[in-house]
């Protein structure tokens, strides 16, 4: 019955009415094998992690009153959308954390797979799936406590359903995190010319300027799409020294934290006071379980 | 097919990529990952089990971020069992500094020492043989400079806290390592990303970091290739347990510089003191034959005698202190005189070679060097364990901070950091010892001028004082 329903899907899939742009696919497939490398193509993202990891940790730690030191995500399940070769999803796993790893590409999966399978703790803690964001739904609804969708926003073709398909596997209160890049003048100078064609810490053609991500307009559609956004911070990154920083200012790279709404649903402008009640109730009760 | 590919490059993996032939079947080394290898896998493995690796493991072991780890510690020798101390002394002691002191309260070990023995000394007098000039450190409140410790006390307090945490660090005694196969850097293929140690006993283990604590003839860090600087001096140092003509505070650490090497006498109790006399090795030899009495007549000597002062240096350096005393009337300390010895201990006169050296990296993929394996200072200055128990604090702060952020610990990234930080400390304080006993170990006036003046004028300059 699943695999039938695996089939319908691919065919949907097929026609191009889901989040995954084959152009981007593509561009993924030439260097499926490079990830783990840390001072090669992918170096910029092994870096990121000394600014992503923390943030989702503390953010979690900060959410929740019952962990331990030793590991302080035990317990949580994340889902690493667009994972790659692992490099988010392992730390995490480290961490304690049961993370399913989802990435179109198979060569990304299988990379991802073999990396893991030499540390028996990893391998045990994190799955890895071939899979688009839309295929797993139906199987997983309101499945993980926390969605990671790192430095995949500027490439999925369609936003909002992508949001749409975090909300559906999301639980209730559960946490969306987001890394991307803004459109900004800023951003296409920094971001493309210098970063892929000047000093090519960026494979070259990586990004597309017209795909990459304002900060108020996925604020807009995740707001629109039942999220509070807790969080939104701007990243810099310093090619001299291969580090990343946060920044005050949103206009190259930021990160975002969003909060799925409780039990009642799509949150608007006018329910904004009902909500934070909500909120407040269904967070202390979170407090004194 | 999975599993038996995995049982059987599983002992593939274990062949050193070296090529060394190892009896029984082979398999080839293109096969899928093995998920479940032979040998077991650590998080940490600290190679040698002397006051510097247990210490490392210890702290390790305490760190809160380390819980859910599995560290090793492989000792070369047996378990020692320490539960009571001798009434007599040992003759290898340290002079363990306050930032030592605090590292090893870190994890409770302190305790254990202040609860066994030792002797806090307030006071550090250095003076030369060949001129009056003198340099006196202490400190202005009424802190303790250091403190004199048996080793064999400072390893029964950490035996003590390992045995507190065996269940996150396993002790290996008897256990002494004889291969290490280091793995490809970028990792991409499908050979084990782990570093392989295969021990004497056939036994084999993983880890993702290796710690070399195997001191100054490190097998791990000749193992890596990891070229080291080294030199040795034409020096012994001889140890004994030595017994003062009357009781006193001694409270003091005495260091005259004779030209054939400094002699130092540290406090153990109101009634002994540990001996430190680095000599050439003819003189070692003769001291260490000599009988009781002689030896402790070539002690008192040394400290007391004044025969290698010249009218030269002596009016000089007279000149240079009143000079001083015009410019900073406070600037001379009072001159203490030395005990005098009675007797020495038998059986406790020992001694041992003396060299220095520096390894050019402390660190590579999935590898770390820390104590004597990656320096090796001259006993003069008294820091030599303390320089350990310094990498050992940094190393510790940096591996908790990358656990904390689930990276791989045998990342360059962190290890790097704690390369930098430790190198930029160890590197002026040995080269600087290196001079100081280079220089000292002439009588051409010229240099003993040199020294004298610094000497003197370092003992009146608070600012650098501290530094040391």
């Amino acid at each position: 019955q699943l695999s039938l329903f695996r089939f319908t899907v691919k065919r949907l899939f097929s026609t191009s009415h889901s989040s995954v742009d084959s152009k981007e696919m593509k561009k993924f497939q030439l260097l499926a094998h490079k990830w783990w490398d840390e001072e090669g193509e992918y170096s910029a993202l092994h870096s990121m992690n000394d600014l992503r990891v923390p943030f989702i940790r503390d953010t979690l730690l900060n959410m929740s009153t019952n962990y331990h030191l030793g590991n302080p995500l035990s317990g949580v399940k994340i889902l690493d959308v667009g994972c790659g070769g692992g490099l988010l999803s392992e730390p995490l796993g480290r961490l304690g954390a049961s993370v399913t790893g989802i990435d179109p590409l198979e060569d990304n999966i299988r990379t991802a797979d073999q990396h893991k399978s030499f540390d028996p703790v990893l391998a045990k803690r994190i799955q890895y799936k071939s899979s688009s964001l839309e295929e797993i739904v139906e199987e997983s609804m309101e499945t993980f406590d926390v969605i990671v969708a790192s430095e995949v926003v500027e490439h999925v073709a369609d936003l909002e359903m992508f949001i749409k398909c975090c909300s559906q596997v999301l639980k209730p209160e559960g946490s969306l995190f987001i890394t991307t890049i803004n459109k900004t003048q800023l951003s296409y100078l920094l971001g493309i010319v210098v970063a892929e064609k000047i000093i090519g810490i960026v494979p070259e053609g990586t990004h597309e300027w017209e795909k990459f991500v304002p900060p108020e307009e996925l604020q807009r559609l995740l707001e629109s799409n039942g999220f509070s956004v807790k969080t939104v911070n701007g990243m810099l990154y310093n090619p001299l020294s291969g580090s990343w920083s946060w920044m005050e200012s949103t206009s190259i790279n930021y990160a975002v934290h969003a909060v799925k709404s409780g039990a009642q649903g799509q949150s608007g402008p006018a329910d904004a006071l009902s909500e934070t009640e909500s909120e407040e109730r269904s967070a202390t009760a979170g407090t004194t379980a | 097919t999975s599993a038996v590919m995995a049982v059987v490059c599983g002992r593939g993996l274990l062949a050193p990529l070296g090529g060394r032939l190892r009896p029984g079947p082979r398999a080839p080394l293109r096969t899928v990952a093995a998920a479940a290898a032979a040998a077991p896998l650590y998080d940490v493995v600290v190679s040698g089990g002397g006051m510097v690796g247990s210490a490392m493991a210890a702290v390790l072991g305490h760190d809160i971020h380390f819980h859910d780890k599995k560290i090793a510690l492989l000792e070369a020798g047996p378990r020692k069992e320490y539960g009571h101390m001798p009434d007599s002394y040992s003759n290898r002691v340290s002079s363990i500094s306050p930032g030592s002191a605090t590292l090893l309260s870190s994890f409770g070990a302190w305790d254990h020492v202040c609860s066994l023995r030792l002797k806090p000394f307030r006071r550090m007098q250095v003076w030369d043989a060949c001129s009056e000039a003198m340099i006196v450190f202490e400190k202005d409140d009424l802190d303790d400079m250091g403190y004199i410790v048996e080793n064999d006390v400072i390893m029964s307090a950490l035996t003590k806290q390992l045995d507190a945490v065996a269940d996150r660090v396993e002790v290996f005694y008897g256990s002494r390592a004889v291969g290490y196969t280091w793995p490809l850097p970028s990792h991409s293929c499908d050979t084990s990303p782990w570093v392989q140690i295969e021990l004497a006993d056939g036994r084999s283990l993983q880890t993702k970091l290796l710690i070399g604590a195997d001191g100054h003839n490190s097998v791990v860090r000749k193992e890596a290739e990891i070229k080291n600087i080294e030199h040795r001096y034409d020096q012994s140092a001889v140890v004994a347990t030595l017994h003062l003509s009357e009781a006193t505070d001694n409270n003091v650490a005495w260091q005259r510089f004779l030209p054939t090497g400094p002699i130092a006498l540290l406090p153990l109790s109101d009634t002994a003191s540990s001996l430190v006399w680095s000599t050439s090795h003819e003189h070692a030899s003769e001291l260490l034959a000599m009988d009781e009495e002689s030896f402790v007549d070539s002690i008192n000597s040394a400290f007391w005698s004044n025969v290698n002062h010249s009218d030269l240096i002596d009016t000089a350096g007279a000149m240079f202190r009143s000079a001083i005393s015009l410019l900073k009337p406070s600037g001379m300390a009072v001159r203490q005189l030395p005990p005098s010895i009675a007797k020495v201990d038998p059986e406790s006169r020992a001694m041992f070679p003396l060299g220095m050296g520096h390894a050019t990296e402390y660190v590579q993929h999935r590898l770390a060097l820390i104590g004597d394996a990656a320096h090796r200072v001259h006993p003069l200055a008294g820091q030599g364990v303390n320089l350990g128990f310094g990498d050992i604090a940094c190393l510790a702060h940096h591996l908790s901070a990358a656990a904390f952020n689930g990276s791989d610990l045998g990342s360059l990234k962190h290890l790097l950091k704690f390369e930098t930080e430790r190198q930029r400390h160890n590197v002026s304080l040995i080269a600087a010892i290196d001079v100081l006993k280079r220089l000292y170990s002439t009588r051409l006036a010229p240099l003993v001028l040199l020294r004298t003046w610094g000497l003197q004028a370092t003992n009146a300059l608070p600012p650098v004082k501290v530094r040391i």
